[in-house]
């Protein structure tokens, strides 16, 4: 069994079936002209193979081809493309199952920051009555390690609105380095969670390292194919409409060997997009139709996700604003287009502009997540955690989070109000009417053990003063102390002997010295 | 149109930030109407003297344009804009000014260093410098050392500043600087460094001369250089 996501009713539409019509056309004219620049050969090859003009053109020293895209291509690479995508996990009941045409949505961590956010409580006495003391978090930068990772895995496992794990934090220990980083940064993430697991690859030779881990976990190749444990981001275009060298090879790979793969282009409107909203749409949607295209040449039916980070620009630094409501606009827009397409979408809401946690990062949080939820994607890189743009990853936020995706699930559970239903609460409202205190309370009981009554925030306090943060970083604690299910001995063991490069320090099965 | 309208114009266009008279600019009354390239031209035609179209007209539009930015009337694209036009306006006058005894600020190279394509931010960068007047040569992005470093001993640039958001690829700047030494070009170019992956420490680190957090602090930095290049 699947886990179950939240299926969303009625998905709110921001924009008419013309509208999306529209978009389409848009981009297709986009796509012939002024069509793509390809900073890679074999991509380039590809098109031209399969008859989409292909001139050559150049950039400085480096050469590239000008690319463009004919409908024909773009139709057929829509039509082979899955409208069904599996992603499998570690434990089969936390695979995801996603339908292109179904608005059920994953909540899904991510995406791999620079810094890590630690927290710590000191007590503040107020100076006017020394008998007053409160606590006030504070919160301390730094690098983030291997260490981090393992943790937010941990944690990530345990929170129960969390559907999958994309990395969270960059790994910048002394002893990573560009070669090791992507099997260290796979296998921590896979031992500490039985959730599937997505990441951006560093370095294309490390492909089938990952690849040949991910098999020896999953029990052999086919067993892989059956049960994708892991699955890949690439950025392979760069906006504006740019095919760029290295995640364009690494995404024909994934695809040749047929792992899942989001197709994904994070345009800026105002910097590289237009800052209207009819032309930052027409042209991510041309930057994903041209990945999805390439994919589909490249291996007809291997899976892919219709990618869309789109961000607004921010007018004082012309940095990414996830936290403007134009982001969570243009995010639902392309939900509407995936749903178009029948392609499982690859969605963003939660990451704020905010640096710390707080009342800026909860409000600019909770209402993209909102708003982009109920438009009804199916993988929701909702952002455990994330703070400051893409920059800053906070564990305690990802557990504040998990509260607020409760509330939402609770919400979107669909109504029940039938014939059944209402008369046995018409004979409820009959017989309480009819008693001398006229209340309802010894109707409550029943319902209250049956989970159908939304729990309390679980961070209120019980004072006057608000616990939120001190009482989320206890039950961040309890969440690490609780164990994980680790990859088993023996398999550890054979991953260890198989794959170069792997720091001994996490082998949990290790004897210590 | 009178000489003093000429640069009026050129002025007001300049703090408009309209480029070209195809420019949307932001006030709706001037579309269609020449911008800071036409009026730049027409100033060279009616041999207004290069030193009031500079001094009159566009260093005295980009003041404004920074005032405007402080007190937070402008916003980025603003400013951007405007040093975009002053930039373009720049380049027409360049020829003229080779023979002139009007000197730029300094020769500026950028570049993204080896294995990164981000380039927004160093974009901004040059395009910010090239118009407070610096000469700016952008190399482009995925820059290879051997190419930053033949650039450098064959146009013997002022500056150096190299962007980098990646933490595999912040070392390349690294790279870079010892190559310098190793050419013998290190006392030649102070190398500023940017982006998202770098910080202060990793400057001192690597033995860059400042690292900067955003293309206004580059400019406060490359002012301090010349303060105590005078002094
Ligand atoms: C936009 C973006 C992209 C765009 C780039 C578009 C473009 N044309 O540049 C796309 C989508 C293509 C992209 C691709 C990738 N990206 Co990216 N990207 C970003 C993002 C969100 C914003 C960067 C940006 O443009 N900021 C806005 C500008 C204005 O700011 P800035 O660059 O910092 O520049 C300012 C200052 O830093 C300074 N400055 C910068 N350079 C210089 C130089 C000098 C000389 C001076 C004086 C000043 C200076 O002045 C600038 C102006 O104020 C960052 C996150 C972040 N917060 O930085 C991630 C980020 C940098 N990317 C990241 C990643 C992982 C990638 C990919 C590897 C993803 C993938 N799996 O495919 C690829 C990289 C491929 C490659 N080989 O380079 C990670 C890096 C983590 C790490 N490992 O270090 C980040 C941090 C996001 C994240 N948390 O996941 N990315």
């Amino acid at each position: 069994m699947p886990r179950e996501g939240i299926l969303v009713p009625n998905p709110y539409e921001r924009i008419t079936d013309e509208q999306v019509q529209q978009i389409h056309q848009a981009s297709l004219q986009i796509l012939v002209d002024p069509g793509l620049i390809c900073f890679s050969k074999k991509a380039a090859e590809i098109f031209h193979s399969n008859g989409a003009e292909v001139t050559t053109a150049s950039s400085g020293d480096n050469p590239c081809w000008h690319i463009k895209i004919p409908e024909k291509l773009v139709i057929e690479a829509l039509d082979s493309a899955p409208k069904t995508v599996k992603l499998g996990a570690r434990n089969p009941d936390n695979a995801l199952i996603m339908k292109g045409d179904e608005p059920r949505v994953y909540f899904i961590s991510g995406s791999e920051t620079n810094i890590w956010l630690d927290v710590d409580f000191h007590t503040y006495v107020r100076k006017s009555d020394r008998s007053i003391e409160i606590k006030v978090p504070e919160f301390h930068p730094r690098r983030s390690t291997l260490a981090d990772l393992c943790q937010s895995a941990h944690v990530c496992e345990h929170l129960e609105t969390l559907d999958g794990y994309i990395r969270t934090v960059n790994i910048q220990d002394e002893d990573i380095t560009e070669d090791n980083k992507d099997v260290n940064k796979f296998f921590a993430s896979l031992n500490n969670t039985t959730k599937h697991f997505m990441s951006g690859l560093t370095k294309l030779e490390q492909l089938d390292n990952v690849v040949r881990m991910a098999e020896l976990i999953a029990g052999g190749k086919e067993a892989l194919k059956e049960n994708p444990i892991i699955s890949f981001i690439t950025c392979l275009v760069k906006s504006p409409l740019q095919f760029v060298e290295d995640t364009t090879d690494t995404f024909i790979e994934v695809c040749q060997r047929g792992l899942p793969a989001v197709v994904s282009s994070s345009p800026q409107a105002g910097t590289t997009a237009p800052i209207k909203e009819a032309g930052i749409m027409a042209q991510i949607n041309a930057e994903v139709l041209a990945g999805i295209t390439l994919g589909q040449l490249v291996n007809k039916g291997t899976p892919l996700l219709y990618g869309s980070v789109p961000v607004r620009a921010r007018m004082d630094t012309l940095g990414d604003s996830y936290g403007s409501v134009e982001t969570s606009q243009y995010n639902i827009d392309c939900v509407q287009m995936a749903r178009f397409y029948k392609i499982p979408n690859y969605s963003t809401s939660g990451v704020c502009d905010t640096k710390i946690p707080g009342q800026q990062a909860s409000i600019e949080r909770l209402f993209s997540d909102i708003v982009v939820t109920l438009s009804g994607p199916q993988y929701l890189h909702c952002a455990y955690g994330l703070l400051d743009g893409n920059a800053v990853f906070c564990l305690l936020q990802a557990v504040l989070d998990d509260a607020h995706f409760q509330m939402l699930k609770f919400f979107l559970k669909p109504a029940r109000i039938n014939q059944p239903e209402l008369n046995e609460v018409l004979k409820q409202i009959r017989e309480v009417v009819a008693t001398p205190q006229k209340l309802y309370i010894g109707y409550i009981r029943q319902v209250m053990r049956s989970g159908e009554i939304s729990a309390p925030y679980p961070f209120e306090g019980d004072g006057e003063s608000d616990s939120v943060f001190a009482l989320a970083y206890q039950r961040m604690n309890e969440l690490l102390g609780k164990p994980v299910e680790h990859i088993a001995p023996d398999t550890t063991a054979k991953i260890f002997q198989e794959i170069p490069g792997l720091l001994p320090r996490l082998n949990v099965y290790r004897e210590r010295k | 149109m009178s000489e003093e309208d000429i640069i009026a114009r050129l002025k007001e266009n300049v703090i408009q930030g309209r480029k070209t008279q195809q420019d949307e600019g932001m006030d709706e009354k001037l579309s269609g109407t020449p911008g800071v390239v036409e009026l730049t031209r027409l100033a060279l035609e009616e041999k207004i003297p290069l030193e009031e179209i500079i001094n009159k007209a566009l260093t005295v539009g980009m003041r404004v344009v920074g005032e405007k930015f402080s007190t937070k009337e402008y916003f980025i694209p603003d400013m951007l804009a405007s040093a975009d036009a002053v930039g373009e306006a720049m380049d027409i006058l360049k020829p003229l000014l080779e023979v002139s005894s009007i000197e730029t600020k300094g020769k500026f190279a950028i570049a993204t260093v080896k294995g990164d394509i981000h380039d927004i931010g160093k974009n901004i960068v040059a395009i910010l410098l090239k118009g407070m007047g610096y000469e700016v040569n952008d190399l482009g992005t995925d820059v290879p050392t051997e190419k930053i470093i033949e650039f450098i001993k064959k146009e013997s640039p002022d500056y150096l500043g190299l962007s980098a958001l990646l933490t595999t690829t912040m070392t390349e700047m690294g790279v870079v600087i010892e190559a310098l030494k190793d050419s013998g070009l290190r006392d030649r170019v102070k190398v500023l460094i940017g982006g998202a992956a770098v910080s202060d420490e990793y400057a001192q680190e690597i033995g860059a001369d400042a690292y900067c957090v955003d293309s206004f602090h580059a400019i406060k930095v490359l002012d301090s250089f010349q303060r105590s290049e005078i002094n």
